[in-house]
């Protein structure tokens, strides 16, 4: 416990602006550098920095394995839900322009709900991976409960 | 990052290999940076210097060994880095031969630059209102491409979903194999 003293306040510290920036490089991707996948990653990343720190039972409780493999589909039909809007509203398939009244407008709309998805999927699809990867090392392991951390999870 | 590639190269202890990996990610994405590439900087630290060390220490995790062996007896290793080695620099060789053919660096007349990026860089703003052009060119422009990668990662995704996961678990959700 005390070996991870450190590791677990500096985590604790820089989780929050993880996450934080994660969203700001989402939402703010078309007017910065970013985008939906690298805001994906960067959610996932902080999510798994937690489950290295805290145990992977941790971050399970807060975003369970059924949650994830929903937004795993839910990212995708998101993107692909933009798409058949469009084609609702008098456009092609993918056609923001018919978004709204005003085209520039209908095209930003499109472009955060198709970024929204791409995010969606991505934070999903990594962090689903790590939690398989990390499963497998517990169940080996027998009743220890995080990856690296062997008491984790307390 | 040669160094980086060297160490990596030579080392036995694939715990260091992790380590060098993540820091050839991050120069990489450094010299991404000085190329004005920060989405795809941002990507390659984010992946490669991030998940991907991750995955490789869980990799390792369950490989219960941190040191690579030659399960070879001795006397075959002399030989052996000759093969590879004359396919790596006959492949480098062919690549910077290539490479030759192609216009120069950041050269304006190059054909890339004159088909439809001008009209990109130029309408990109107005058209959609989006300042950054990677942003509206992968959300716009190339919709359909971009919507073809997330259902490649949703698909690499379930594909690992289904390989990883054992019957054991399914019985633990309460659901069927």
């Amino acid at each position: 416990m005390n070996r991870q003293l450190v590791l677990r306040v500096i985590a604790k510290l820089l989780i929050p602006f993880i996450l934080l920036f994660a969203l700001y490089v989402q939402f703010h991707g078309d007017f910065g550098p970013g985008g939906g996948f690298q805001a994906g990653v960067s959610f996932a990343a902080a999510l798994i920095l937690y489950a290295l720190i805290f145990g992977l039972a941790a971050v399970r409780r807060q975003v369970s394995d059924m949650l994830l493999e929903r937004l795993i589909a839910a990212g995708v039909l998101l993107y692909g839900g933009v798409g058949i809007a469009g084609m609702l509203l008098g456009g092609n398939f993918l056609d923001y322009f018919v978004l709204d009244a005003d085209p520039v407008i209908g095209q930003h709309r499109g472009i955060f709900w198709v970024e929204a998805g791409v995010g969606i999927t991505v934070s999903a699809v990594m962090l689903k991976l790590f939690y398989l990867f990390a499963d497998r090392a517990d169940r080996r392991q027998g009743a220890a409960a995080g990856l690296n951390a062997p008491e984790g999870g307390a | 990052m040669v160094v980086a590639v060297v160490a990596m190269v030579r080392r036995r202890n694939l715990f260091a290999v992790i380590v060098l990996f993540g820091v050839y990610s991050f120069l990489m994405a450094t010299v991404l940076v000085a190329f004005d590439a920060v989405d795809v900087a941002m990507t390659e630290a984010a992946v490669g210097a991030g998940i991907s060390t991750v995955l490789f220490l869980g990799a390792l995790h369950l490989c219960k060994s941190e040191v690579a062996t030659f399960a070879k007896p001795r006397k075959h290793r002399a030989r052996r880095p000759l093969l590879p080695l004359v396919l790596a620099v006959g492949t480098g060789a062919l690549l910077v031969y290539g490479s030759l053919g192609l216009p120069a660096f950041s050269d304006p007349q190059a054909p890339i630059h004159v088909h439809v990026a001008p009209r990109y860089l130029n309408e990109a703003l107005r058209e959609t209102g989006v300042p950054n052009v990677v942003t509206a060119v992968l959300a716009s422009y190339r919709g359909y491409d971009t919507f073809g990668e997330v259902t490649v990662v949703f698909t690499a995704g379930i594909g690992v979903i289904a390989l990883l996961r054992r019957r054991k678990q399914w019985k633990e959700m309460g659901k069927k194999p």
